[in-house]
């Protein structure tokens, strides 16, 4: 049992927390004691001290362009509006508060303003599901399509819509570089024909790669009444993660132990059997480094594709809220900027957990 | 009736030009069905390369390779190598190692069939407790009598062993080969073992033959070994003819690679220099 919930913390990445649950058992404390501290107390520590050093900065920032503030009235509207200004910005009014580098409270303050507005958002939504329920249904009956809430998408929106667009791209990557790696690996003629094209193609921008996707996108759906924006930012996050996998997969079936080859002639298996039985699953530890950094580099290319592709998404997210300006758009940007990060850290998991299932090497 | 297994002046060479390695060189051997053959030589001296060309991994430059009067082309189920390092794929388990060999050579076999033909096998080299293990949870003796049961499994023709033993310490080695005795006398497979123990091959072979060092390796004279089976190690230790036979392979062996280190050596001739230091200086120093 005891055993079993240690494996299940190693499995599921909270391994750091063995220690603590030793601790309490109280086994070997000296041991662990100091396990604990190294492993948890530190790391939660550093992030304080990280947190402070954010406070300190932001603080120092907000003096400054506060001095800056004041000191443009003073020169614009005289001595007098100055002091007003410097009242006003004292007496913590949101009208004339300095815009600069948000402090970790008001990043906090923003993170809460964001929820309450999904909050507000997705009740606005289920109001309105209920309300055209009946005339849907009409509709449907009619062959007509269905009434959508068309509002504005809430940050918890965003934040879905972003993962569906990497998920796309990311089994677009998937689908298309892991048997092309396969085939490049087996064949030393067409790796070599081919390495030149991946080798320039490899460092191409993932801008370049948008512009060049909607490029095509546009002319062949013309006709088409999708949604071109999401088509287009997928496949871009597609082209420009899938380069990691597609050289991994190349270089791990062309780097199969010898060993494992000479078995599977000795046998003389079959193409197929010879792929399923022995390539692939030797290579797999390669895949899957490959399809991880693909997995990484398409959520953080995506909010680049997104911004400029004008998909919704996190990255259009953190455009509007820039563009807005509003007092405590920079909060907003900090905190799409921690859920990218912890969503990007959250896939690595998920992708290092499936890696642990399915490869012989964890085994 | 043409012999079970014929190599007819086969060589091998690797690299081209001046680099061109003659690796073995006018190889001629025969072995009957049911034999029991071993080749002794020194490390590098192409035993490997000459698995190899019998079990079809690579071809000979020139001469051919018979198998029951038929040229050998390429690699076949009907020749199980059991390889130097196991070679045993990691991600299958015991019995998933030796079903997928068998699943290949015998490909109308029923799945019931399969199992219990692999299992049987894998008793057979004394493995059924670990069935269910994968490759890295055994030990390195275990690990070669898999590969022995994977290649035994596949009902080949000959078995060939390129040096199965020469990765384990001496205590398992020893268990092992009397088990690989044991498993010759109950498949009555013919064996080809490749060696670099002298002991290994008397104590097993019918026949040993040496393979002088490499590089143009040939196979020198054999050596028949009599004892009668299944043999007892203890018992041919003390045998005043296991050190005769012994003594003479070494010998021999000795003797050809006196030979070659003999012919490749070359004189050098010294400078004729003298000091040049003063006579009454170097009085002074030894002073």
């Amino acid at each position: 049992m005891e055993t079993k919930i240690l494996n299940a913390l190693k499995w599921s990445g909270l391994g750091f927390l063995e220690p603590l649950i030793k601790l309490i058992q109280g086994k070997e404390k000296d041991k662990n004691i100091r396990l604990v501290l190294r492993q948890i107390v530190v790391p939660v520590l550093s992030v304080f001290i990280f947190l402070g050093v954010c406070n300190f900065g932001a603080s120092y920032l907000y003096n400054k362009e506060r001095d800056i503030k004041i000191e443009k009235t003073r020169s614009v509207q005289g001595d007098a509006a100055a002091a007003q200004m410097a009242e006003c910005i004292d007496s913590s009014d949101l009208s004339c508060k300095p815009n600069s580098l948000p402090s970790p409270a008001d990043v906090k303050q923003g993170a809460i303003s964001l929820w309450n507005d999904h909050k507000m958002i997705s009740e606005k939504k289920s109001a309105f599901k209920e309300k055209t329920a009946a005339i849907n249904k009409q509709r449907k009956e009619q062959g007509l399509k269905a009434i959508t809430y068309t509002g504005r998408p809430s940050f918890v929106d965003q934040i879905i819509t972003s993962l569906k667009t990497v998920f796309a791209g990311f089994l677009l990557a998937a689908f298309f570089a892991i048997p092309v790696g396969i085939v490049l690996g087996l064949s030393e003629t067409l790796r070599s024909s081919i390495n030149w094209i991946i080798q320039i193609l490899k460092p191409v921008s993932p801008v370049v790669w948008l512009l060049l996707v909607s490029m095509v996108v546009k002319t062949v759906m013309a006709n088409s009444d999708s949604d071109k924006a999401f088509i287009i930012s997928f496949i871009s996050v597609g082209f420009c993660s899938m380069w990691a996998t597609l050289v991994n997969t190349t270089m791990g079936v062309s780097s199969v132990n010898p060993d494992y080859i000479n078995v599977s002639k000795v046998l003389r298996l079959s193409v197929f059997s010879n792929i399923f039985k022995v390539i692939l699953p030797a290579s797999i530890p390669m895949i899957f480094t490959g399809l991880r950094i693909t997995l990484s580099v398409a959520w953080m290319v995506l909010i680049a594709i997104e911004l400029l592709a004008q998909s919704p998404g996190l990255g259009s997210f953190v455009w509007e809220e820039f563009q807005n300006g509003a007092n405590d758009s920079n909060a907003k940007i900090i905190v799409a900027m921690f859920v990218i990060g912890f969503i990007g850290f959250m896939l690595d998991r998920v992708m290092m957990f499936i890696q642990k299932l399915i490869s012989f090497e964890a085994k | 009736m043409a012999a079970f297994l014929e190599l007819r002046n086969v060589s091998k060479s690797y690299g081209t030009g001046d680099k061109k390695v003659e690796v073995l060189k006018n190889i001629n051997l025969t072995i009957e069905e049911g034999e029991f053959i071993a080749i002794v030589g020194f490390t590098g001296s192409g035993k490997t390369t000459l698995i190899s060309l019998i079990s079809g991994l690579i071809e000979p430059d020139e001469g051919e390779v018979l198998l029951k009067g038929k040229k050998i082309t390429g690699p076949g189920p009907d020749r199980g190598v059991v390889f130097q390092n196991y070679s045993l794929l990691p991600w299958l388990s015991v019995q998933g190692n030796v079903e997928l060999a068998v699943k290949q050579v015998f490909p109308k076999m029923s799945k019931i069939d399969r199992v219990n033909h692999s299992r049987k096998f894998i008793e057979m080299v004394n493995l059924t407790p670990a069935l269910q293990k994968n490759p890295s949870q055994l030990s390195g003796g275990m690990r070669q009598r898999v590969s022995v049961a994977r290649a035994l499994a596949m009902d080949p023709e000959i078995l060939l062993m390129d040096e199965p033993l020469s990765a384990l310490d001496a205590l398992t080695r020893g268990s092992l080969q009397i088990e690989i005795e044991r498993i010759w006398n109950e498949s009555k497979k013919t064996v080809m073992l490749i060696t670099n123990d002298v002991d290994e091959g008397i104590l097993l072979a019918d026949r040993v033959i040496p393979l002088t060092p490499g590089p143009n390796a040939t196979l020198g004279e054999e050596f028949k070994i009599g004892f009668s089976r299944p043999r007892d190690k203890a018992a041919i230790n003390a045998d005043s003819n296991f050190k005769k036979e012994r003594n003479a392979i070494i010998k021999y062996l000795d003797e050809v690679g006196m030979h070659r280190s003999g012919s490749k050596g070359e004189a050098y001739a010294l400078p004729d220099l003298q000091p040049i230091i003063k006579v009454n200086k170097l009085k002074r120093i030894n002073r």
